[in-house]
């Protein structure tokens, strides 16, 4: 009974501040909102057992996506850079197709007879993990170590200083509109 | 009603149904990716329950480990290619970036 109250309260502390990531018309509000919805899935995974996948979320998303998400938002602020809607138009269409998404998954989900056998024994998964990563995921192990690899030297020069008349005759097009 | 399979399905549908909205609506560029954050999330909570009351095995920790690994790859190549955007043009918005279509 307490487990199942705990297992609300983090579906709400997912779900709600999910919903201001969406409609919150303040980008810096829209990202500390995702910031309990990582910490409320977090929760979940460790409400489910799965120690090694909660810290996991703690520390890359939470320590490391969103502090660079929320770098990202304050370096690049503009005046006005939230979403501009005009009456309810612009926003319309999309909550139509996600809630058509939402009917076909809520229609799956109820509909089949899942193969649940409960929730099995709780035991601690960091051992059996790594252990999996050397032996039978060794290859993905290694090739998403290359991927990571990839990533930081592409984001480095993505955003290395361009040297002068690199960029000028980029610049002279571009059109500014906000 | 005790807590089940299906709780965990539903609110990882609600979790992408509202990513999917995020980065339908959104005109931010970073606003789009917390969009696609929120939809890689449902998936690691998908993984999870199933791998929890499904398959009582490790498989699919272990994907959502890897999805994890992906997103923080993603999210920095992404983020700087915001600010590559932000610095060229002077905006983060998406639709206003377009000197190709003209």
């Amino acid at each position: 009974m307490t487990a199942d109250l705990i297992f609300y309260a983090l579906a709400l502390l997912t779900l709600l501040p999910a919903f201001w990531v969406v409609l919150s018309p303040n980008i810096v509000h829209a990202g500390f909102a995702l910031l309990f919805t990582l910490f409320g899935a977090a929760g979940l995974y460790a409400w489910m057992g799965a120690d090694f996948i909660a810290i996991t979320q703690l520390m890359v998303y939470v320590g490391g996506v969103l502090v660079l998400i929320l770098f990202t938002v304050m370096m690049t602020r503009v005046p006005q850079s939230g979403r501009k809607l005009h009456g309810f138009d612009g926003l319309v269409p999309p909550a139509v197709i996600g809630l058509a998404i939402l009917a076909v998954l809520w229609k799956v989900i109820t509909g089949t007879q899942w193969a649940s056998q409960g929730l099995g024994e709780v035991q601690p998964t960091t051992a059996e993990i790594g252990v999996n990563f050397m032996t039978n995921y060794i290859f993905p192990f290694e090739f998403v170590s290359l991927v990571l690899l990839a990533a930081m030297i592409g984001a480095a020069i993505l955003i290395r200083e361009r040297k002068q008349g690199d960029d000028e005759s980029a610049n002279e097009d571009t059109e500014v509109s906000s | 009603m005790t807590v089940g399979l299906t709780h965990f399905l539903f609110i990882g549908a609600v979790l992408f149904s509202l990513g999917l909205l995020a980065v339908m609506t959104r005109r931010n560029a970073v606003g789009i990716l917390m969009g696609v954050e929120l939809m890689l999330n449902a998936s690691n909570i998908n993984f999870v329950a199933f791998s929890r009351y499904v398959e009582h095995s490790i498989n699919g920790q272990i994907m959502s480990a890897f999805v994890i690994v992906l997103a923080a790859a993603e999210a920095a190549v992404a983020l700087a290619i915001v600010l590559a955007l932000f610095r060229n043009f002077g905006t983060p918005n998406a639709d206003t970036v377009q000197s190709l279509k003209r």
